[in-house]
């Protein structure tokens, strides 16, 4: 059902349908026109038929009156195919004609329309199943004359002209529909294989090639486009990644050792307050340069998607571990930090980044969000399980919401706390690593950050 | 204590070893992986810290070839990596306990004095007791000087790591490994306001402080100063 369903909602199959519905709706239109102009054409014949009748018998009254009309009444009646005819009296004696009786459906002399008859004259109590068409005049001296014509095998061909039509569109449509759904799964089951890709891709296996199907179609040209694009990506990300890595290996070695002269010299120091005093403040410049270093890279792992591995994770506990880590800091800058979490949202999350990316963000709103309180919130919205971080203080504004995620980047108002830049930039690395995404928001008045991850677990 | 270092960094070694000496210990170093194996069969050790990347052999696979011989000498592992799983890798090779670096010598000296000492002190212990200051693990209760303290659960750990490493420095990320399962140092150092907390709760109607900060390295719970 849900193959079906995932079937039914691509755009294939839905031009498909919308496709066959238009043709269908044309096809019908014609089969209806075609349909209705051979039963006009036929009609049109028979009146225009009858008619003619009618002229020929008033020019064989007009030259021998009743009795020469009566012969030739009875003459045609002998051979008369589909011809319907009947002379009566005044009376309404039959004095010639096929015909058993004045058709009762006919509206009296002088009109014309559709009627009933029974086929065999001689037989007293046929009962009136053929259809036929007829007019009735009267005739000088009280006579009447009905000329008719049967139109059943009229009516059968254009039943079957119908039927003919109707069965080709029926089954234009299956044929078209069906093979129309049978392309879509084919072409369906290979852009599957590229979203795949891409997705594995995207979670950091950048070795992941788009299939490729051999049948050089416009799909295998794409899919040969992708694999090339794919392909310089790789490369330019393996160059990336081996450059940070040098850099991680030439930059750390010197700072190690800078910071092991610096400690073996603070514990030669042994008089000298002032040279003691330089060397431990040189060992924490070196210490928060070491953290920015590391930050750095941690966030570069974070983003080539080579970090972290995933479990089944309750996001409630998680978050207020995390909240009851700086509970006491909070505390103690007179902060009010609050919780409300959510019971049982479960995800899969690797606890250590994750929950480094919620001790930033409490962190950046007890530095930047001016003393005022702070809300920690777990909910669940819809299929994605939300952590909320809210303050009431300045927030950031429009504009700078979208840069304030970048990389180095601190607001001016920020620049006198400490911080490397990077927090936020890691916070939207681990959520993007989990599969998720990190908004600001406008609190009015203060800033909103919400990290949504999909639902995870059971 | 006796140290092996196996450290193929000349100079980051030579800086350690010194350091070890100075603080009394007896150190030795292997400059390869190979060699470090052959140093750690020959002699017995208190401690092992062994470098992760290591030419010849390396450094994780010397840890499994001595557990693989029966050797259960603590191994705290240097990495210059340092991501999550790499620490993972580290520990499951056997290592008891890894290190970043650069790292600060007193942190490696708190960590390796708290591994040897593991050896002798076992989970079973039941109640962990200070001066007069005494945790019972199993009752959850503490009191001082027969009083009774109410501490919430997160300062019960806090105080129980503290008092199973009493006499020695416990340091700030220790802490927040073992007490709060977290790999990575928050921007804030929120670590001296928990144990502030608890300091007023321990030590403050009383004379003899017990929870004590040890400048530029942690926190050490002993009785009467050291």
């Amino acid at each position: 059902m849900t193959a079906l369903a995932r079937l039914l909602s691509t755009s294939t199959v839905r031009w498909l349908i919308a496709y066959c519905a238009v043709f269908g709706i044309a096809a019908a239109g014609v089969v209806g026109y075609i349909y209705w102009q051979t039963n006009d054409l036929l009609t049109r014949q028979v009146v225009q038929t009858l008619a003619a009748e009618v002229k020929g018998l008033r020019e064989q009254f007009d030259l021998g009156g009743v009795p020469l009309l009566a012969r030739v009444v009875t003459e045609r009646s002998l051979n008369a195919g589909s011809g319907l005819y009947l002379l009566s009296s005044a009376e309404g004696a039959k004095l010639a004609g096929n015909l058993s009786g004045f058709p009762s459906e006919l509206p009296g002399e002088s009109g014309g329309g559709i009627f009933h008859y029974a086929r065999a004259s001689t037989a007293a109590k046929a009962t009136p199943d053929r259809e036929a068409v007829g007019v009735a005049i009267a005739v000088p001296g009280g006579y009447t004359l009905v000329v008719g014509r049967d139109i059943v095998d009229q009516r059968d061909f254009a039943e079957t002209v119908r039927r003919i039509l109707l069965g080709g569109l029926g089954a234009l449509a299956v044929l078209g529909l069906g093979g129309g759904l049978v392309a879509g799964r084919g072409i369906l089951a290979r852009i599957e294989g590229m979203r795949g890709t891409a997705e594995s891709i995207m979670s950091g296996d950048l070795s992941r090639r788009v299939p490729v199907s051999g049948s050089a179609d416009e799909l295998d040209r794409l899919a040969g486009s992708l694999n090339g694009m794919l392909e310089r990506i790789e490369q330019l990300m393996t160059g990336m990644r081996e450059v940070s890595d040098n850099i991680a290996h030439d930059l750390r070695t010197p700072l190690s050792r800078l910071r092991t002269r610096l400690e073996s010299a603070l514990r030669e120091a042994k008089g000298g307050g002032v040279a003691r005093e330089a060397v431990a403040g040189a060992i924490e410049e070196t210490d928060g340069l070491i953290k920015t270093f590391n930050a750095m890279l941690s966030l570069a792992r974070l983003e080539a998607g080579a970090a972290g591995t995933l479990a089944v994770t309750d996001l409630g506990s998680l978050v207020t571990d995390a909240a009851e880590l700086y509970e006491p800091v909070a505390e103690e800058r007179g902060v009010h930090l609050t919780t409300a979490i959510t019971e049982g949202v479960m995800v899969e999350a690797d606890r250590q980044l994750l929950g480094q990316a919620v001790t930033n963000l409490i962190d950046n709103a007890l530095k930047y969000g001016a003393g005022s309180a702070i809300d920690v919130a777990v909910r669940r919205d819809g299929v994605a399980a939300e952590i909320v971080v809210t303050d009431h203080g300045p927030g950031v504004a429009d504009g700078d919401r979208e840069r304030a995620l970048k990389r180095f980047v601190r607001l001016e108002a920020s620049r006198s706390e400490s911080g490397s830049g990077l927090g936020l930039s890691l916070v939207a690395a681990v959520a993007r690593l989990h599969g998720g995404t990190l908004r600001l928001e406008d609190n009015v008045p203060g800033l909103r950050v919400v990290i949504a991850l999909p639902l995870g677990g059971t | 204590m006796r140290v092996l270092v196996i450290e193929d960094d000349r100079e980051a070694a030579g800086f350690l070893l010194k350091a070890l000496k100075e603080s009394g210990h007896f150190a030795e170093h292997a400059s390869d992986g190979e060699a470090g194996l052959e140093v750690a069969g020959e002699a017995r050790f208190d401690v092992l810290i062994i470098d992760r990347m290591l030419p010849r052999r390396d450094g994780l696979s010397v840890i499994e070839s001595l557990r693989k011989q029966g050797d259960r000498t603590p191994v705290l592992i240097l990495s210059a990596l340092g991501e999550v799983d790499d620490r993972v890798k580290g520990l499951r090779a056997g290592s008891d306990d890894y290190l970043t670096k650069p790292y600060s010598y007193s942190e490696l000296l708190a960590r390796i004095e708290a591994l040897t000492r593991r050896g002798s002190s076992s989970e079973a212990v039941t109640s962990y007791s200070v001066g007069d200051l005494v945790l019972d693990r199993l009752s959850h209760r503490v009191t001082r000087a027969g009083e009774s303290i109410v501490l919430q659960p997160r300062e019960f750990r806090l105080l129980e790591f503290l008092m199973k490493h009493a006499g020695q420095v416990v340091t700030r990320t220790m802490l927040l490994e073992h007490v709060w399962d977290y790999h990575f140092d928050p921007q804030t150092n929120v670590i001296d306001v928990h144990i502030s907390r608890l300091r007023a709760k321990i030590d403050k109607s009383f004379t003899v402080p017990l929870l004590h900060t040890v400048r530029g390295a942690g926190y050490m719970i002993s009785d009467g100063a050291r």
